[in-house]
């Protein structure tokens, strides 16, 4: 059977109003529009990457509003008034976040095209440890995890949703276990000006 | 992808008016089924309603029941303290689907509407039932490895994907909804979703702009000896070949009632009632489980590649309830 009959109407443009990485932005823009379009093409923010295009890869991930979430999947349109923070952002000034130092110290990339995403959701994940929320590999969902207890099952299991090509994951787990290993969990979120967890699930 | 109208609203009324006064609009809210799915051209809404505002937002805990708004994200639902502790079905069910930052995005409702991942439903140059009516079905005599054997009709055998809602079908939750009149009704979660039949495009019990505001989740003391298994391809980020949501109420080591769920295998999120009764005043032993699951793939159809389902949907069964027997609630 032929594939159905697809109708593309005319252009829909819509006004959003996007704060990136402390930057506030007036656009009009394409309905389709995705996030991750709006920050490599319309914004010039080219760390981002697009991989798979289809919320499969995980390189596309961006933090809004203090949580990881896959920017091909948002619509740009969908995003007005929230905070979204970019590779570029997440220093936040001229120095190495810890966790991008940790993926620099740990050789925790090859080729680099997935790594802005694994070093922003990496960044929530220490979070999420932070705040005590479990993970599938929790042994009992009743647990409060935290940093010391986390094996390296579990951070396998809360990076999950970034596939690195080169498999660069044995070096991914030593970078995030380091930044977990340092102590003082809050100054990953502070330096990464993101909402604190806790705040925002109301725990 | 179409081009489409994008309106964003603050009242549930307003946002079921708006979808229901267009044949083509649809609701956004998470995105991560229709915003993929548009991509592919499955879907081609000529208008976008994007529900995340409508202040449908929180997780409400009272004496009898825990109220869920239609747009709390997975993430925030799987992590309260008050479902980790009374539902660890739920909280582990929805851990066990995704990643973290498709879970971040998913909203509850949203995952209650998913589609099927069948891939004969995302092509569209494959004919399809659900997609297309009257098309035929590809997964049929296709590369079926992946598609379920309860539940199925000639016209579609499509696995329905979620892990949530298999939790959510033996907490016996309710679906609040909002109808474009400003009426409200609520729905059991056993007719909300509708096996194939001869209408596989009806995938649920709601009627065009209907939207859904909350779920209700009553309270189940026995809840907190619960648990979902999944059994699937890869550790983490795969969808189930087969699931188990289970609850036991146990005296000693007598079954006073048991509550049997099934993911991975079925075309709706599959409540066993029969093995479920079956498994009253019974010892809690592996037999009796796998005697209830038995009694559960009762029935079950397979196609050329997923006759291994039902075995393994059998000792997902038993190894889920022998899980529950065995923890210390």
């Amino acid at each position: 059977m032929s594939p159905p009959v697809l109708t593309v109407r005319e252009t829909v443009r819509v006004r959003t109003c996007l704060r990136v990485n402390d930057t506030t932005h007036e656009l009009s823009v394409d309905s389709r529009l995705t996030l991750l379009d709006a920050l490599r093409d319309v914004l010039g923010l080219p760390g981002t990457k697009k991989g798979c295009d289809q919320g499969a890869c995980g390189a596309c991930t961006v933090i809004v509003d203090g949580q990881r979430v896959l920017s091909c999947l948002t619509l740009a349109a969908a995003c007005e008034g929230q905070h979204v923070v970019t590779i570029e952002g997440l220093a936040g000034g001229e120095g190495l976040h810890p966790m991008q130092a940790a993926f620099l110290q740990c050789d925790g990339f090859q080729c680099g095209y997935c790594t802005p995403g694994q070093i922003l959701s990496a960044v929530c994940a220490v979070q999420e440890v932070h705040a005590g929320v479990p993970s599938h590999v929790t042994p009992d969902v009743r647990q409060t995890v935290n940093g010391a207890t986390t094996t390296d099952e579990e951070i396998r299991e809360r990076m999950s949703g970034n596939l690195c090509r080169c498999a660069a994951y044995p070096n991914i787990v030593a970078a995030v276990r380091q930044v977990l290993s340092s102590g003082d969990l809050s100054t990953v979120a502070r330096s990464a000006k993101v909402e604190v967890l806790n705040e925002r699930l109301h725990l | 992808m179409n081009a489409f109208t994008f309106e964003r609203l603050s009242l549930p009324t307003d946002a079921a008016r708006a979808v229901g006064a267009r044949p083509e609009a649809m609701f956004l809210a998470g995105g991560t089924t229709l915003v993929d799915l548009m991509k592919v051209d499955v879907l081609a809404p000529d208008t976008v309603v994007d529900v995340r505002h409508l202040g449908v937002s929180s997780i409400d805990v009272s004496d009898q029941a825990i109220s869920v708004g239609a747009a709390v994200t997975n993430s925030q639902l799987a992590w309260h303290p008050v479902v980790r502790d009374r539902f660890p079905v739920l909280s582990e069910a929805i851990l066990s689907g995704a990643t973290t930052q498709i879970r971040n995005m998913a909203t509850v409702a949203g995952n209650l509407l998913q589609r099927t991942r069948c891939s004969y439903f995302r092509d569209v140059h494959a004919s399809c039932n659900r997609r297309q009516p009257g098309s035929g079905c590809d997964a049929l005599d296709g590369f079926n490895r992946g598609h379920a054997v309860l539940g199925v009709s000639d016209h579609c055998i499509a696995t329905h994907p979620s892990d949530m809602c298999v939790a959510m079908a033996v907490l016996d939750a309710e679906v609040h909804t909002v109808l474009a009149d400003g009426t409200t009704r609520s729905i059991p979660f056993g007719e909300f979703h509708k096996a194939p039949g001869d209408t596989p495009h009806v995938e649920v019990a709601l009627a065009h702009g209907e939207l859904i505001t909350h779920v209700v989740i009553p309270h189940l003391a026995a809840a907190r000896r619960s648990h979902y298994l999944k059994v699937r391809d890869r550790a983490s980020y795969e969808f189930a070949l087969a699931s188990a949501a289970v609850v036991l109420d146990l005296d000693g080591d007598t079954i006073r009632a048991a509550r049997l769920g099934l993911g991975g295998i079925a075309t709706k999120p599959w409540r066993a009632v029969e093995a479920e009764r079956a498994l009253t005043g019974r010892k809690a032993t592996d037999d009796a489980f796998r005697d209830a699951a038995e009694i559960a793939l009762t029935g079950a159809v397979a196609r050329e590649h997923n006759h291994f389902k039902i075995e393994l949907a059998k000792r997902t069964i038993v190894r889920a309830f022998a899980t529950a027997r065995d923890a210390n609630p």
